[in-house]
């Protein structure tokens, strides 16, 4: 084998040549290739049970075909998500593929290439005049991936099926031209950090390069602890090595000798992928001492979060890496001033540093011509909740709420109505529909009270309550809480507990002053933003709910019919089915008993309101009924069913 | 090191430390001399013990105060500071509720309950037999398939409160056939 000489880019090549080969061979394959998609979401679907499903099926009918595990496409409600190469036919996409599908793909498609199952296909990766493709679609049509590219196409366990696309080629570059250049190209660019805050990332390595104290170090921060967004978990589990060429560079950028990644402890399978991504590219000289032969050294190395939602603060990140409770400290000294153990220390979003390859590729301009003025590049967003297609959706800066929810991701389930979007998180705000031409940018979302945050977007309908959700985001930042600063660690505390008297329908009305003005004393004596954007979702949902505050207070009534102390579940006898069992054998409390006429009626002393049955009730009866407040039951005159009746009919089944 | 500790606490702490602990006490004592003796290690080292024994003993963080050269206090500061570490031996089913938002929003908390109803334990408690724990998780990243559940190492997806039911009896299928193919080994070695 030939050993790499010369430039790094010279040297990259060696290396790039033999990946290529590797891939090429995959994807010329004399027999069918199966991708399946298993990031942590693609298994909790049942990937693994698909990938069962084929083997068996496969060595039953006697057909060779490799099958590749890669990572997350992002498209979460397609899931288990498999990509088929068969030769003679375009790679095709197919949907909700499990053990079953999986079998009926391969007797009708690879066995003898009859039918390619439209039934279950998205389309074709490449133009075909056969096929439906990819981009005949909305959702792939809207996107502009940059960061998510090769989601989902490449396989994580494979240095190779990232450098036969062009990876670390930037890094090369990088080297070339040296620190200075790349940084100079990443202040350019304006790439603002993705973690939250916006603050430009060129900027912030700028100063970490001028302080001349050494070591220096760049940290990944991958503690995505915002309960809504799995964006960083993907970015890590499909395609590492962007992650890791964006590290090298920012540390090549700042003059940087140990590169730190950060990962929360409940992401087990990001940390696997990423230390033995590390282990690659050590192997191959990309990482380690003397990177692709120049005179660049980086140390890279894995810590483990122990799950503190305050540790996505970058100086609580650094107390948490020393060995302390993770408590953010005051700002000045800045991390990029004094940071980890008093060494210059720049920490980066895995988003922000997963943007920086693709910046050096293409130029500074080519990535300001994307997104806006002030915002520009594309903005990852995990768009959840009651949406058509739930998923990650990469969009370019700047456009609406109403483009992303509606037209990306297919709007609203089963017809209903769009009430509110919670956008960032725990620090972010519910807008109303009303605010959906609303901008994603950094600047336009603090404007009117929410925030970017890591781009966690829960998409709500009629059936959500504001108030509770409000009292569920003030729960979780209550509990985050580090305790360092009082406003946050009992003024959190005060507001969580006003507005869980308000959810079980014991709140008053002056408590409507006390939040907004506990909300502002805990902005403003807070230390870091945890506690300084904490109030947020509780401002934001009074400012554009106030209504349903008001319901839940003077009518202890629950407008979405969410808040349990206030609602009641009964079935309306007119619709209710004589003799169907449907909603007794689905109640985890036995309280759905027999009417006299037959018909099923709930005792409200055992119901523990938790809605099975309304699932459970055929939709051609669909008799349950869900009332707010709970006095609203009507009187059906509901009589159980006689004894002698209930004896009767047992004789009669014996 | 062991009977030093077990000697210094009184009567009803002393009871409190079964055979099991005993032997998990025993089985960190020999593991120590490995680990680094920086305060910096803190919270590697009470991870590496987690990872293998499920819980940390309190004795256990006696034993790491010494190793790395500080006090008690401070080891107990940062083990109840993060969510990830436990203090009670989890079930050998750890089941663990996402009640993030996407899972709030879809009824995580009624999952919650049906749980605690059907396995008889609280959040954040391990079932007599140490079958079962129940926890919280604040999200696990699988947001677009709430409500999701982790059953031991696997996510359950879109799972509803009838759900629940099915996990349960499918564990306790597994477990029944375990039980008689083991009687069925022992019957034939006779």
């Amino acid at each position: 084998m030939k050993q790499p000489t010369g430039s790094p880019k010279e040297h990259l090549k060696v290396y790039a040549e033999r990946a290529k080969e590797r891939v090429k061979e995959l994807k010329e394959s004399p027999i069918p290739v199966i991708y399946v998609g298993c990031a942590t979401c693609g298994r909790a679907a049942g990937a693994l049970e698909t990938i069962a499903g084929f083997e068996e099926v496969l060595k039953d009918n006697g057909i060779e075909a490799r099958i590749e595990k890669v990572g997350c496409l992002g498209h979460c409600y397609a899931e288990p998500l498999v990509i088929i190469q068969n030769p003679g036919f375009p790679s095709l996409l197919y949907q909700k593929i499990g053990a079953g599908e999986a079998g009926i793909l391969v007797r009708s498609f690879l066995k003898d290439g009859s039918d390619p199952c439209y039934e279950y296909m998205i389309g074709a990766l490449e133009a075909d005049e056969n096929f439906p493709t990819l981009m005949d679609y909305p959702r792939y049509l809207y996107e502009n991936r940059v960061v998510m590219e090769h989601c989902g196409l490449i396989d994580p366990d494979e240095i190779d099926h990232y450098l036969a696309v062009g990876g670390y080629l930037s890094l090369a570059q990088g080297l070339e031209k040296g620190g200075a250049w790349v940084l100079e190209e990443v202040k350019s660019a304006n790439l603002r950090g993705r973690g939250g805050a916006g603050f430009p990332a060129g900027r912030k390595w700028e100063i970490a390069r001028k302080v001349e104290k050494t070591p220096k170090m760049v940290i990944c921060n991958g503690d995505e602890g915002d309960p809504g967004a799995y964006m960083d978990r993907t970015l890590l589990e499909s395609n590492p090595h962007q992650v890791l060429e964006g590290l090298a560079l920012a540390a090549l950028a700042i003059g940087a000798e140990r590169a730190l990644l950060y990962i929360r402890a409940e992401y087990p399978l990001a940390v696997k992928i990423m230390k033995q991504a590390i282990a690659q590219a050590e192997s191959k000289n990309i990482l380690g001492m003397n990177i692709l032969g120049s005179d660049f050294s980086l140390e890279v190395t894995v810590f483990q979060g122990s799950g503190a939602f305050v540790c996505g603060e970058e100086t609580a990140l650094i107390e948490s890496l020393s060995g302390n409770r993770g408590m953010p400290q005051p700002r000045p000294p800045y991390p990029a001033v004094a940071g980890f153990e008093g060494l210059p220390t720049v920490i980066n979003n895995v988003k922000t540093l997963s943007t920086v390859p693709s910046i050096i590729r293409n130029g500074h301009q080519w990535f300001r011509s994307i997104g806006t003025e002030d915002s520009p590049g594309t903005a990852i967003f995990s768009v959840v909740g009651e949406v058509e297609y739930p998923g990650l959706v990469e969009v370019p800066m700047g456009v609406t709420l109403e483009h992303l929810v509606v037209d990306v991701c297919g709007g609203i389930k089963d017809g209903k109505e769009l009430k509110a979007v919670q956008i960032g998180g725990p620090s972010g705000g519910c807008l109303p529909a009303s605010l959906m031409e609303t901008a994603i940018d950094f600047d336009s979302l603090k404007s009117v009270g929410a925030m970017m945050g890591s781009g966690g977007l829960v998409v709500m309908n009629e059936n959500t309550c504001m108030v509770e959700v409000a009292r569920y985001f003030t729960d979780f930042t209550q509990g985050e809480s580090c305790g360092k600063c009082t406003f946050c660690r009992i003024g959190t505390r005060h507001l969580r507990d006003i507005l869980r008297s308000i959810t079980i329908g014991e709140g008053k009305m002056e408590e409507l002053v006390d939040l907004e003005e506990i909300s502002e004393a805990v902005i403003k004596g807070s230390l870091c933003s945890l506690g300084k954007t904490a109030p947020n979702p509780v401002l934001t949902t009074l400012r554009f709910f106030r209504d349903e505050y008001v319901a839940h207070i003077e009518e202890k009534r629950c407008p979405a019919k969410m808040c349990r102390p206030l609602i009641a579940f009964y079935i309306d006898l007119e619709p209710c089915a004589r003799g169907c069992d449907a909603c007794v054998a689905c109640c985890p409390t036995d309280a759905i008993f027999t009417t006299s006429n037959r018909k099923k009626a709930i005792d409200q002393e055992k119901c523990v309101k938790c809605g099975e049955c309304v699932y459970a009730c055929p939709p051609e009866y669909d008799a349950v009924r869900r009332v707010s407040p709970p006095g609203m039951i009507p009187d059906q005159g509901v009589e159980p069913l006689s004894e002698t009746e209930k004896e009767k009919d047992k004789e009669e089944s014996k | 090191m062991l009977d030093q500790l077990l000697a210094a606490l009184n009567e009803t702490e002393r009871a409190a430390v079964d055979e099991e602990e005993y032997q998990v006490l025993q089985a960190v004592v020999d593991e120590l001399p490995a680990f680094s003796h920086e305060v910096s290690q803190l919270i590697p080292i009470l991870q590496e013990i987690q990872a293998k024994h499920g819980y940390l003993p309190r004795l256990a963080l006696n034993m790491v105060a010494d190793h790395v050269q500080t006090t008690i206090g401070k080891v107990y500061g940062i083990a109840t500071f993060y969510n990830q570490f436990r203090f009670n031996p989890p079930g050998r089913n750890p089941i663990k509720v996402c009640l993030g938002t996407a899972c709030h929003v879809k009824g995580g908390e009624i999952l919650m309950e049906n749980f605690e109803r059907r396995l008889q334990i609280k959040e954040g408690e391990t079932s007599a037999d140490r079958e079962y724990s129940l926890e919280r998780v604040a999200c696990i990243g699988c947001c677009a398939l709430a409500p999701a559940v982790v059953v031991g190492e696997k996510v359950e997806a879109y799972v509803t409160p009838s759900k629940v039911e099915g996990i349960i009896t499918e564990i306790e299928v597994r477990n029944e056939m375990a039980a008689r193919e083991q009687m069925k080994n022992e019957a034939a070695n006779g």
